[in-house]
């Protein structure tokens, strides 16, 4: 009889799902645009030692990183097998790793250059000798916080 | 017959499950690795040198490490599995006798006149060559540390605090922790940082 006929109760039109792909895949490409995998091919082993008094480095942009170690095989013909220095993606001196790290403590904004901390990753099969050397450079140049970057496990493991 | 009415239209409801697959995926894989581990601080280069500072044999607790990994901890050859007791043992010694104006009202350990006055005193010296294992430096170090924070957790807890200092240290470099609350921790954390300092030198320290 009436004209408007009263629809049936709890019928609400279904809410489109079409556009969830799109708003997805925006998430995604954003997700794949901004996370960088790791900026610099490694050089040399790196297989840190174990400890279990670790400390978290939290401020990612208050580090300095330099990586030590064995160069890989590829590297090996021209680099023999010595423990070697890596700054950033080539291999450096002892000599030339102060000025890397001020460098480095340049590049990084004003209020944090004060803070930085140097993290040193160092394969457990190095010699001490090569670390002295980095340590004695670091002093030069007045970077004194550093870091002895490891995995967290039992210590003793390292002596295997 | 069939009908030929065009091309069914694919469904594309799992389209976006797919698409979480891939998100989440992505989420997980690329997690931003913190890197952990010891910190410690290089001696300056140059230090004002004007007066030598002159330390008691006692209150030094001298570690080397040879080149093929062996300890050699106050002069006798030493187990690293033994070295954090030991290190613990000369720390917390509290040597200085009552009215001493080094003595140590809160050290637990033996008291021998032998071993150091005072936590505050006392110095780990240690030392290494360069044909050393970076791994074995890194145990010893590990090792160092695990004492001083075995005697500063022990401190927390005497003061009172419902967290270990460790615990406190991590709140207080974790980013997410509000202001206030650092505030506050850092006076608990320098509180017990002045009970038991972290006195590990590399260079070289002189003896009377």
């Amino acid at each position: 009889m009436s004209k408007f006929k009263k629809k049936k109760d709890g019928e609400l039109p279904p809410v489109s799902t079409a556009s969830l792909p799109d708003i997805v895949f925006m998430l995604l490409f954003f997700f794949m645009t901004v996370t960088v995998m790791k900026d610099s091919e490694p050089l040399v082993a790196n297989e840190l030692p174990n400890a279990s008094e670790i400390k978290k480095l939290e401020k990612k942009d208050r580090v300095v990183y330099i990586f030590v170690g064995q160069p890989t095989e590829k590297y090996q013909s021209a680099f023999g097998k010595e423990p070697k220095i890596q700054l950033n993606d080539k291999f450096a001196n002892v000599s030339e790793v102060g000025d890397y790290v001020l460098e480095e403590i340049a590049k990084k904004p004003q209020e944090v250059q004060s803070s930085i901390t140097t993290a040193l990753k160092i394969d457990k099969n190095a010699n001490m000798g090569i670390v002295m050397d980095i340590k004695e450079e670091l002093r030069k140049v007045n970077a004194l916080k550093v870091n002895y970057t490891t995995y967290e496990g039992d210590a003793f493991k390292n002596l295997q | 017959m069939a009908r030929r009415g065009g091309a069914p239209e694919v469904n594309a409801g799992s389209m976006a499950d797919i698409a979480f697959l891939l998100l989440i995926f992505f989420l997980v894989t690329t997690t931003i690795e913190t890197d952990a581990g010891l910190d410690r601080m290089l001696p300056p280069k140059e230090p004002p040198t004007d007066e030598q500072v002159i330390l008691k044999q006692k209150n030094i607790f001298t570690v080397q490490i040879g080149k093929d990994g062996q300890l050699l901890v106050e002069e006798d050859l030493l187990d690293l599995k033994d070295l954090r007791e030991k290190a613990i043992a000369f720390l917390d010694n509290g040597g200085a006798v009552k009215g001493d104006p080094d003595y140590c009202s809160y050290c637990e350990g033996a008291r021998s006149p032998e071993s150091s006055d005072n936590p505050i005193k006392a110095v780990i010296s240690l030392k290494n060559d360069r044909e050393t294992k970076y791994s074995v430096y890194i145990t010893v170090q590990n090792e160092l540390v695990a004492a001083y924070n075995f005697l500063r957790n022990r401190a927390a807890k005497k003061l009172g605090y419902n967290m270990s200092f460790t615990e406190m240290e991590e709140a207080y470099s974790n980013q997410e922790t509000p202001d206030d609350v650092k505030e506050k921790l850092k006076v608990k954390i320098k509180k017990i940082q002045d009970l038991y300092p972290q006195k590990l030198s590399e260079a070289e320290t002189t003896t009377n």
